[in-house]
């Protein structure tokens, strides 16, 4: 008798913790990136609110969102997105909406509206970080170091199988690139159908020699297995596996494309408050800063610049690995998140029928 | 005893009243009342897969095939948070009533295109509808939602004003896309997935040869599926019948090894297979290190329709072996001995006694592995490169990617009208009473 009274207190006061306790599901892409983001972000946040944190990965978190929000059945509060998809996704009405005052200041008092960069504020998403689409290798594998985005389309220079993601997003751009498009001019002549024919006309020369990933875990993994001998790669994912792994893996930054990942709240999510709450509370000053200890990818505020230091092994200095660093800006490309919310039916069209073929 | 009878007995016993129950009451309606009790009885057993039927699979299905025709991105707007429903592009769609297909827009035309922008501001749809033209024409999504930006700074003339904002809003095809989508209802989806679209004057054309892909897909994916299946077919013919021939101890021993692939998850099956095909694979790397290919000609198994083809061919073949294994272990050996002893060759035997016994049970086996093949999804996706994946990998595409949900449905559609037809040609042909599934 005495152990079932113990028994249904304790069911009963589980049920209480269970209904007091908050919980914030967040969605990311998984790996060394969202290892990054429950070491920054995630730990801290539950340290100080309590409130607990699931962390769900997927290929691309912005892909499940338009079917959780028209189903009524919204179970993710946090998704981090690349910038086209949260333009797209908050102009179809399947974001809430958040407020830039809830954003904390800097430390010596600018506003979140003048410390974040710029574009980095959107309507219903707020940037955390700045990544980069680059091109890796495997310095065992090749013949010759590679030097410049041509010599990743040149397979009679070095040859040997190439990664690249299965998007015509940054497929396309580096192709121009490749083929000795300025970055100044890549959406303007991708804007015309001789220039996407050119794009494919650049593709048609080593199609026969691309492994396609999707996940951002794959081209470390197929770098390493030597299954490829150069990769298309989001910088981050190459960095850890090179520093905290030892892979012999080396970025090359000439074409890099540069790109947010915002965080966004689902229209309806279940947990709305908490997750403005984490939101305000993961894109403050320090925990961007801490968060470039983990990762190669820059903070979306100028303020966190100055704290990266060093990464989380303790020896290796953050700043040269940077998409943002100086010297990796030589031949970079920004993202046009309005080209690609125009066109992005349009040629992932052509891109699936290229393929096809 | 049937009702003739029945009414015949009371003609001859009693003409002016019927045959009575115990309590009274006439025997036929005390019969039909039973019999309505007992048919009522069986439907509320069946009741609950009904509803489980109809709730699960015809009603989604029937979903579907809706959306593939209606979507009302151009024409109603819903609140996600409140339900709240507002007709959207109502001034533009009565100037479409009022105006013959082939119209030059007028500023009328315009007049009600901005009145219409002024509302998708105001609900923020302007997204949406966008989303809906680009569906048709690429490059609109962009100019409704600048263009709805200032819709409260529009001013008469209106076609010149929104000409400043973008010289496209003239653009004939735009306007016919327009017109298509202010009604719900809609084929335009169904053409798209059969690579056709309209032109400016509503005639339907092919699209550019670059964008074709959808038939090509189609018929990539019928083909592969029958390869597959004939594959599934060859391998396990032999094995089904030395299960159905081995002593059932030594047979269980064997069945055993058919099924545990099966209770194996499909993705460790298909990750297997990675591991085994790729070019630094298991296969690989044997066959160099036996000296029998160069390291530089590893062969490329994976991530091309090769891939596909041993995948789906391995994970599939239990669908065939089983129906095999059960049409054969009943065939009683003495036929064949039979059909020796009296001179036929074994080949003879094999065509004229064994074969046409386990008919039943290859059209099954055809049938599963085939209808399972035209749907496949993950394992193309993951082996099968870019010349690999089948229809199944663009409805994916659609589904979650481009979240084009009506050309998704449009395609799902086409696929089940095709097995569909495959099926009842299939009874035409072997006729479906003749399928033997275990």
């Amino acid at each position: 008798m005495k152990i079932k009274t113990a028994l249904l207190a304790s069911a009963l006061t589980t049920a209480a913790a269970v209904a007091q306790a908050q919980e914030v599901t967040v969605m990311s892409w998984g790996g060394a990136y969202t290892k990054s983001q429950v070491e920054a972000y995630h730990k801290p946040f539950t340290a100080e609110t309590g409130i607990k944190i699931v962390s769900v990965d997927a290929d691309n978190p912005a892909t499940p969102i338009k079917a959780q929000v028209e189903a009524g059945n919204v179970t993710i509060d946090v998704a981090d997105v690349e910038f086209s998809d949260a333009v797209r996704l908050c102009d179809e009405g399947l974001l809430e909406e958040i407020d830039v005052s809830i954003l904390p200041a800097a430390p010596d008092g600018t506003p979140a509206e003048d410390d974040f960069i710029e574009g980095a504020l959107q309507d219903c998403a707020v940037a955390n970080i700045v990544w980069s689409t680059v091109f890796a290798y495997n310095t065992e594998n090749v013949s010759s170091a590679p030097a410049s985005i041509a010599d990743f389309f040149d397979t009679t220079k070095i040859p040997g199988k190439r990664g690249l993601r299965k998007s015509a997003k940054a497929t396309l751009e580096m192709a121009l690139m490749a083929d000795g498009v300025p970055a100044a001019e890549v959406y303007d002549i991708l804007d015309t159908e001789e220039g996407v024919d050119r794009a494919f006309a650049v593709l048609d020369k080593i199609k026969d020699d691309i492994v396609w990933w999707e996940a951002g875990a794959q081209p470390p993994q197929l770098l390493a297995d030597g299954e490829v001998v150069m990769s298309t790669a989001y910088n981050g994912r190459i960095f850890n596996a090179a520093v905290a792994e030892s892979q012999p893996l080396e970025v090359v930054w000439d074409g890099q494309i540069l790109d947010f990942d915002l965080f966004v709240v689902p229209k309806g999510a279940p947990n709305k408050e908490a997750a403005l709450d984490f939101i305000a509370y993961s894109t403050d000053t320090q925990r961007l800063a801490d968060q470039a200890s983990w990762i190669s990818y820059g903070p979306a505020r100028k303020s966190s610049g100055s704290l990266v230091g060093l990464f989380s092994d303790g020896k290796t200095e953050m700043a040269p690995h940077m998409p943002t660093a100086e010297a990796n800006l030589g031949n970079a490309l920004v993202n046009n998140f309005e080209f690609w919310v125009d066109k992005d039916t349009e040629l992932n069209e052509r891109f699936n029928a290229w393929l096809a073929n | 005893m049937s009702d003739a009878t029945l009414s015949q007995a009371t003609a001859v016993n009693e003409p002016s009243a019927g045959l009575t129950t115990a309590d009274g009451k006439p025997l036929k309606q005390a019969l039909l009342r039973a019999q309505s009790h007992a048919r009522r009885r069986a439907f509320l057993l069946v009741a609950p897969l009904l509803a489980f039927i109809l709730l699960t699979f015809v009603m989604p299905i029937g979903q579907m095939l809706h959306r593939s025709v209606h979507n009302e991105g151009f024409t109603w707007h819903e609140d996600v948070t409140t339900g709240h429903r507002t007709p959207i592009m109502t001034n533009l769609s009565q100037w479409f009533d009022d105006n013959p297909l082939g119209t030059e827009p007028d500023e009328a035309a315009f007049a009600a295109l901005a009145a219409d922008l002024v509302v998708l501001r105001e609900v923020k749809a302007a997204g949406q509808a966008g989303t809906r033209i680009n569906y048709e024409r690429s490059g609109s999504r962009s100019m409704f939602t600048k263009a709805a930006r200032r819709a409260n700074k529009l001013e008469a003339p209106y076609k010149e004003a929104l000409l400043e904002l973008d010289e496209d809003w003239v653009d004939p095809s735009l306007w016919r896309v327009m017109r298509d989508a202010s009604s719900s209802y809609t084929a335009n989806f169904y053409l798209a997935a059969l690579d056709r679209t309209k032109d400016a004057d509503g005639k339907v054309t092919q699209v550019n040869e670059n964008r074709q892909v959808y038939v090509k897909l189609f018929k990539r994916t019928l083909f592969l599926s029958i390869i597959i299946t004939l594959l599934t077919l060859i391998l396990a013919y032999p094995i089904a019948h030395l299960l159905a021939t081995l002593p059932l101890g030594k047979s269980n021993l064997l069945m055993i090894l058919v099924l545990l692939p099966f209770w194996t998850s499909l993705l460790v099956r298909t990750t297997s297979w990675m591991v085994l095909l790729q070019s630094q694979g298991v296969v690989n790397d044997a066959l160099v290190g036996m000296g029998l290919l160069g390291d530089e000609n590893r062969l490329e198994m994976m991530y091309n329709q090769m891939g596909t083809l041993i995948a789906m061919t391995h994970i599939l073949l239990p669908f065939m072996v089983l129906p095999l294994y059960s049409v054969m272990r009943p065939i009683n050996p003495s036929y064949v001995r039979a059909a020796r002893s009296l001179g036929a060759t074994s080949w003879t035997a094999f065509r004229r006694i064994y074969f046409p016994q386990t008919v039943p049970g290859i059209g099954a086996g055809a049938l599963l592995v085939f209808i399972l093949a035209v749907g496949y999804y993950i394992t193309p996706a993951l082996v099968g490169g870019a010349d690999g994946q089948l229809i199944s990998n663009l409805i994916a595409f659609h589904m979650q990617k481009s979240l084009n949900w009506s050309l998704a449905a449009a395609l799902a559609a086409l696929l089940l009208g095709g097995i569909l037809i495959l099926y009842w040609l299939y009874d035409r042909l072997v006729g479906i009473d003749n399928l033997k599934l275990g």
